[in-house]
C-alpha cells in the first residue's frame, strides 16, 4: 500500500472487473485495485459476501468503489453499512469514473477534490 | 401454536412454491429481463431451507435474521438484497412486535430502502406496497394480491434491470412481483394473518 486510498471494482462479470484493473494499472501502478466481480460461484451477478470479504482485505482506511449495475449498487450499499472502512460509493460511469479515480489518485490529489471532478460523470441515482 | 411455528410453516410453503415455479419465474424475467430470477430465487430458497430445517427458533427475530442473511448471501441477482433486506428489516421489528402488519410494514420499508423503487415502477413494491396496506386494515385476500400482480403488466419500468427497455417493458408481468405475490399467497394460505 503506497497510497492512502484503494479502489473497489465490482462487476457482474468478473473477467470484466479484472479487464478494468488492467486499463486503470496502466496510469495507477501505486495504488491498490481490488476486484469483486461476479456472483458466488463465478457466474454472471455479483455476490454480497465476496464484496464485503474484499472490502475488509483492503489495508487502506479509505475506498473508492465503482461498479456497473443494480444488483451490485445494492449488494455494495449492504457491504458498506456492515464495514467500518471509510468507503465511498462512486455512481459514475464505470470505466470512465473509475479510469478518472485512479488517475487522480495516482497523482495524489486530495480524495475530496476527486470526489469532487468525479461528480460530472456521475450517471446512476 | 408455537409463536414462530406459524411463520417457519410459511417459508417453508413458499420455498416448496418458489420451487415449483422456477421456470415460470425465468420465463417472465427472459421477457424483460436477464432470465435469472427463478434460479436466483430457487438456489436462495433451497439455502434458508437448509438453515432453518430442523433448527429450533425461539425467537422471530433469530428466523427472519437467519433467512434474511441466507437470501443476501445467496441468491445473487438485485433479489438477494432486496429480499434479504425485507428479511433483515423484519428481524429488527420483531425485537418490538409480532404483529404480522407490524413485521411486513418494516420488510417493505426495507426493500424501498435497498432497491428505492416508488408505486408504479414495476418492481417488487407494486405487490408489497397494496398488499402491507391491506395487512394493516385486516382486509388482504387473495384477489388484492392478484389485482396488484396483474397492474404491473401495463407498467413501463423506470427501476430494475427491465427499465433499460423503457416502453417496451409494457406488456409483461414484472417477475419481482410475481415472486411477492407467492410470498403473500402462502402467507395467507400458511394461515399468518389468522387470530
Amino acid at each position: 500500500m503506497t497510497k492512502s486510498t484503494g479502489i473497489l471494482l465490482v462487476s457482474h462479470v468478473k473477467e470484466v472487473a479484472e479487464g478494468l484493473t488492467r486499463l486503470l494499472d496502466q496510469v495507477a501502478g501505486d495504488v491498490t485495485i481490488k476486484t469483486a466481480g461476479g456472483s458466488e460461484d463465478g457466474g454472471i451477478g455479483t455476490s454480497f459476501d465476496l464484496i464485503a470479504e474484499t472490502l475488509e482485505s483492503f489495508e487502506e482506511k479509505t475506498i473508492f468503489c465503482f461498479f456497473d449495475l443494480g444488483s451490485a449498487q445494492m449488494n455494495l450499499e449492504m457491504a458498506i453499512e456492515t464495514s467500518d472502512k471509510d468507503v465511498q460509493l462512486m455512481k459514475t460511469a464505470f470505466i470512465e469514473g473509475a479510469y478518472t479515480g485512479a488517475s487522480l489518485l495516482q497523482a495524489e490529489v486530495d480524495p475530496d477534490e476527486i470526489s469532487r471532478q468525479l461528480k460530472k460523470l456521475v450517471i446512476k441515482d | 401454536m408455537d409463536k414462530t411455528e406459524k411463520w417457519i410453516n410459511w417459508i417453508t410453503h413458499f420455498t416448496e412454491v418458489i420451487i415449483e415455479h422456477k421456470d415460470d419465474l425465468n420465463g417472465l424475467d427472459s421477457a424483460i429481463g436477464d432470465g435469472d430470477h427463478g434460479s436466483n430465487m430457487d438456489r436462495g430458497v433451497k439455502a434458508v431451507k437448509e438453515k432453518i430445517d430442523g433448527a429450533d427458533y425461539d425467537e422471530l427475530t433469530d428466523l427472519f435474521k437467519d433467512i434474511g442473511m441466507r437470501l443476501v448471501s445467496k441468491v445473487g441477482g438485485a433479489s438477494g438484497p432486496l429480499y434479504g433486506s425485507a428479511f433483515i428489516s423484519m428481524a429488527k421489528a420483531a425485537k418490538e412486535s409480532q404483529e404480522p402488519a407490524v413485521l411486513l410494514e418494516a420488510g417493505l420499508e426495507g426493500v424501498v430502502k435497498r432497491g428505492k423503487a416508488d408505486p408504479g415502477e414495476k418492481t417488487m413494491v407494486d405487490v408489497w406496497h397494496p398488499v402491507v396496506n391491506s395487512v394493516k386494515e385486516g382486509s388482504l385476500t387473495q384477489s388484492v394480491i392478484d389485482d396488484a400482480l396483474e397492474s404491473t403488466k401495463e407498467m413501463k419500468a423506470t427501476k430494475g434491470r427491465a427499465s433499460y427497455l423503457g416502453e417496451r417493458s409494457i406488456g409483461h408481468i414484472d417477475p419481482g412481483a410475481q415472486s411477492s405475490a407467492y410470498l403473500f399467497t402462502t402467507l395467507l394460505e400458511a394461515g399468518v394473518l389468522d387470530d
